[in-house]
């Protein structure tokens, strides 16, 4: 086993932020252990993103173009990934929690009969002890649990997104370029993928927003988010939820904000009619500012603040939208 | 159509952060005091699926579970609910098995089943939250898999699953056996009825062990574990919260309005 392979992800020519992140992950590891870096993208017409990858300090980037791998059918993604990663023998394979990373990475580790650890937001090398660290939120957020693992075994991990900062261009160090082949047999495709829908808003992505404004249980239904949504136009924000509305209806399912949701961290993020439950922080608890505005004064959420209001949300964001309007003009 | 539903009981997961605790050693959760263990949510909602399939396609709902006699709590949930039977996985060899583990005990389990059309798990345990056992069992038992499921239906011959994504959905097609795992997506799970309640505590259970299942041995339990628990530990999220109370809307937002401006993310 040799080096470390980064599984990213292209996007509209660009590779995803979350692939940045697992390159700085990956740079981390490769220099202690003293491994070269791979990045592999797998799609049709991927060389932009390519380029952009090979000039974020890593040592090669793997392309690979084939019939069909644009649709990102995850059956074929794990036949491919499999094929890397049996002609490459790398000791960790990164991928992000992603839509693509949770449903690839446990197939893949099972085929290849490799370790598997999924969601972590911390991989480090121990040089004292020889052993990898894993840090990962379990119960829901509620704790964080720590593993060691013996550095002698395959082993695939998936990064949560935001658990890293993206890797920065790197102008001394530029990676080479390799398109490589597979072949796989169809035969081993055993479901077919028959549709994919965009359902989310034309909207700002929760994910690039710099300014959300969530929307919780304390709502009371989807009435009430006419005024959260008012609030976040004035804002130029993206609007989040939390279980409660994706479970009540009121709001479209797809801009739940959590531990299996989004993760989000913008420079401000308004948190209202919102208890503060560990599952719905782990997806926003890395934001720069957070704000609070609930009617309970001993809601959990305000531990969790940087600034609250206690208040009836109906009468605390009409004053809110009037005083920004306000600013505005 | 014949379903098998995986289940597995876990410590509730929706108690409040504040009853939430760790063992001195560091390497324990502490159950919470007279806050009885629960079928994973996901689980629950994985039986609700096999519900509304059988009540459209009719068949057999089978709750399968790796556990000691208290987890029988969670198969008799999943009874009340409407399934027709349960079967505990019952070992002493079983103990402290990681998911790997957990996967390999159920493919033996299931290998024991003959006729099924669908395994249906949750998406992942509230607890360790790995989101590893279904699909793991779908490659041990080479069948096809979908994760992540919303719905799902038997059309034409084919299980027809719609899979949840990010920002939005995919429809797959499965043929027949298939593994789901299930998002919470689906909705909320029915509550057991009485009738369902009082059928379920007349059920006998049977318990099933390592060696009428063939499980490996050294391949599941505490030793077959390959990752070695450092520690657990809480993560720290508190902030300082600058809290404006008792305050008219106009006056308490005006200031967070010029406070937000000074931390300058307006
Ligand atoms: C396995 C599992 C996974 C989960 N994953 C997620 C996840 O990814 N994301 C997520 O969000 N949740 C998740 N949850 C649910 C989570 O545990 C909480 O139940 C949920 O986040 C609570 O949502 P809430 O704070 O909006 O609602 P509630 O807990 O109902 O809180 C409502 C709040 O609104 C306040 N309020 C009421 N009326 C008003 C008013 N008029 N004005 C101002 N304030 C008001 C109340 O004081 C209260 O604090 C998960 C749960 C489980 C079990």
């Amino acid at each position: 086993m040799k080096g470390i392979l980064i599984c990213g992800e292209p996007k509209e020519k660009k590779i995803t932020s979350v692939s940045k992140e697992l390159i700085t992950t990956g740079k981390g590891l490769s220099s202690v252990l003293d491994q070269s870096l791979d990045f592999l993208l797998i799609g049709e017409k991927c060389e932009n993103a390519a380029i952009e990858a090979a000039n974020l300090g890593v040592d090669r980037v793997l392309t690979v173009q084939g019939p069909g791998s644009s649709d990102l059918h995850p059956e074929r993604l794990v036949a491919i990934l499999a094929q890397v990663c049996k002609q490459n023998d790398p000791m960790v394979i990164l991928l992000g929690q992603t839509d693509m990373g949770r449903d690839v990475a446990p197939r893949l580790a099972a085929k290849l009969g490799a370790n598997v650890c999924m969601d972590c937001v911390d991989l480090v090398f121990d040089e004292s002890s020889k052993e990898l660290i894993l840090t990962k939120p379990v119960y829901g957020g509620n704790a964080m649990a720590q593993w060691a693992l013996k550095n002698h075994r395959q082993l695939v991990v998936t990064m949560r997104p935001r658990s890293e900062k993206p890797a920065e261009p790197d102008p001394s160090h530029k990676g080479r370029m390799e398109s490589i082949s597979i072949e796989f047999e169809e035969t081993q495709i055993r479901t077919q993928l028959m549709e994919t829908t965009c359902t989310e808003g034309k909207g700002i992505k929760l994910e690039e927003a710099k300014v959300i404004v969530a929307g919780g249980g304390g709502i009371g239904g989807s009435e009430g988010f006419g005024l959260i949504q008012e609030l976040a136009v004035v804002l130029g924000a993206a609007v989040g939820i939390t279980r409660v509305p994706s479970d009540e209806n009121w709001m479209p399912k797809s801009l739940e904000i959590g531990q299996t949701g989004h993760m989000v961290s913008p420079n401000l993020y308004i948190a209202v009619g919102i208890s503060g439950a560990p599952q719905h922080l782990s997806g926003c608890s890395h934001s720069k500012i957070i704000v609070a505005i609930n009617k309970d004064p001993e809601a959990s959420i305000f531990g969790m603040a940087d600034f609250g209001i206690v208040g009836d949300y109906r009468e605390v964001l009409p004053a809110l939208i009037e005083k920004l309007k306000a600013l505005k003009e | 159509m014949n379903i098998i539903v995986c289940i597995k009981q876990i410590q509730d997961p929706e108690i409040p952060a504040s009853k939430f605790r760790l063992g001195a050693d560091g390497k324990k959760v502490i159950p919470p005091e007279g806050i009885p263990p629960v079928i994973n949510p996901y689980d629950e909602q994985a039986v609700e699926l096999a519900l509304r399939i059988k009540e459209k396609r009719g068949g057999q709902i089978t709750i399968l579970t790796i556990g000691e006699e208290g987890a029988s709590r969670a198969v008799k949930h999943a009874l009340a609910m409407g399934a027709d039977e349960g079967i505990l996985l019952q070992d002493l060899t079983f103990e402290g098995s990681d998911s790997l583990a957990t996967a390999h005990i159920l493919t033996r389990a299931i290998q024991k089943i003959e006729e099924f059309d669908l395994i249906l798990c949750g998406r992942q345990a509230a607890d360790w939250d790995e989101g590893l056992v279904g699909s793991i069992l779908a490659e041990n038992l080479e069948l096809p898999l979908v994760t992540l499921a919303e719905s799902a239906d038997f059309i034409e011959d084919r299980w027809r699953v719609k899979r949840v994504i990010l920002d939005g959905y995919q429809i797959f097609a499965a043929p027949s056996p298939a593994v789901l795992t299930v998002s919470h997506e689906l909705g909320p799970p029915r509550l057991p009825s009485g009738w369902g309640i009082i059928t379920a505590s007349k059920k006998e259970i049977p318990v099933w062990d390592a060696k009428f299942i063939g499980t490996e041995p050294t391949q599941i339990g505490a030793d077959a574990s390959r990752k070695k628990l450092i520690k657990l530990f809480i993560p720290q999220r508190e902030r300082k919260c600058d809290k404006i109370e008792g305050e008219k809307p106009e006056d308490a937002t005006s200031r967070l309005v010029e406070k937000l401006r000074t931390a300058g993310v307006l």
